[in-house]
């Protein structure tokens, strides 16, 4: 068959995500391999889709690698003190109700340094979005270990080994009281951004681990590949488990992961606890409050 | 292909009629970081990394074969850099020269 030569002639659409973000301070400072911009991607992509106002949502991080998501999204952010996302945007939420508050922060950041204020939002069930990054470690200031680090993993502060049980993220915050958990990794792009959409539509405390790749430091110092090789490992070894029990879930070093969407229950929030209660306890002396 | 370019002419060898490309991809190579997520995962293993290097000395990715490109927009929600994305051409705006 003879070769015959064809054209095709279109127009190029822009880059659907670079409305979301603030490309001027792009190239981010992010590692090559690290999974948190492909995260930011999910993000961008779910709220393209989920046709929310974007006056009216507001992203809050706290320090560390995730901690620079607030700075390039382009909404509302504040990027708060170490730890205190979670009560920084409490009180977004409790003096703007209309608000769609997402906390975006890492997992040293919200379970560590920030843990209690963490099971507390999931207790009272303030009405927030989430986004834990877990990359196993303290990225930012030199992989030391974290409550997150899989038994028997290298860090900085623990050259032999880590002895100390790791939390299970879903379970503990199942057990507080989130209304909407997940988990999922860099490698799922189409279930994370799906995720994402149906925990920013969910009323309550909706929670998502995202697991992602930490090559400078994790990777590095358990000489298990880049970025890539980790990324290879979690299309492996993840098993989508919807609805699973969360007490099973637990992360080994390199072991199975078990991800999928784990909890999706009603729950009254915070504000609408609150309303009804003291509408209840003070009748007609209580006015309602909505902002 | 530069980002600023909105209107592209892509051009091809096609020895049967039915392999219509269904889509291209668009890459920002200066924002690249070599990572390599895309080639990687890329359903229909359209990409490989280019043997040139972009400003910073990483490796951009580059299509194979402009028809094995669907458009699915998969390496575009990898790319951490966010310096690629897919699009599926337009039924009505892609026409056969």
């Amino acid at each position: 068959m003879p070769e015959e030569l064809y054209e095709i002639e279109t127009e190029v659409p822009g880059n659907t995500v670079e409305e979301f973000l603030r490309m001027e301070r792009m190239p981010h400072i992010w590692c090559p391999g690290c999974g948190i911009g492909t995260s930011v991607n999910c993000f961008a992509h779910a709220l393209e889709t989920s046709g929310l106002d974007l006056q009216k949502v507001s992203v809050v991080s706290g320090i560390g690698c995730t901690g620079r998501v607030a700075g390039y999204v382009n909404l509302d952010s504040f990027h708060t003190t170490h730890g205190r996302a979670i009560p920084f945007a409490t009180g977004l939420k409790l003096a703007n109700p209309n608000l769609k508050v997402v906390v975006y922060s890492g997992d040293g950041d919200l379970t560590a340094i920030g843990g209690n204020h963490f099971i507390h939002a999931c207790r009272r069930n303030l009405d927030m979005t989430v986004i834990l990054i877990n990359n196993f470690t303290y990225g930012m200031t030199g992989g030391q270990v974290a409550p997150t680090t899989p038994l028997t993993a290298t860090a900085t502060t623990t050259p032999y080994g880590n002895f100390e049980q790791s939390f299970n993220l879903p379970y503990l915050a199942e057990s507080c009281g989130a209304v909407y958990v997940a988990r999922w990794t860099t490698y799922h792009v189409r279930h994370l951004t799906k995720a994402i959409k149906e925990a920013l539509a969910k009323k309550g405390f909706s929670f998502i681990e995202v697991l992602s790749p930490c090559p400078t430091l994790y990777s590095r110092r358990n000489k298990i590949g880049d970025g890539l090789d980790q990324m290879i490992y979690y299309q492996e070894s993840s098993e989508i488990k919807h609805g699973a029990d969360t007490k099973t879930v637990g992360l080994d070093f390199q072991g199975k992961i078990v991800v999928g969407k784990f909890v999706d229950i009603e729950r009254p929030t915070y504000l609408d606890a609150m309303n009804d209660y003291y509408s209840k306890r003070l009748g007609d002396k209580f006015v309602h409050y909505n902002g | 292909m530069i980002e600023s370019e909105r209107k592209i002419i892509i051009t091809m060898a096609e020895t049967k009629k039915e392999k219509k490309p269904k889509g291209t991809i668009v890459i920002t190579a200066e924002r690249c970081k070599g990572c390599s997520f895309c080639v990687e995962f890329c359903p229909t293993d359209a990409l490989e990394l280019s043997k040139q290097y972009n400003k910073k000395g990483y490796h951009p990715p580059i299509l194979i074969s402009e028809e094995l490109c669907n458009g699915c927009n998969i390496c575009g929600l990898m790319c951490p850099d966010f310096a690629i994305y897919g699009f599926m051409f337009n039924k009505k705006g892609a026409k056969a020269a």
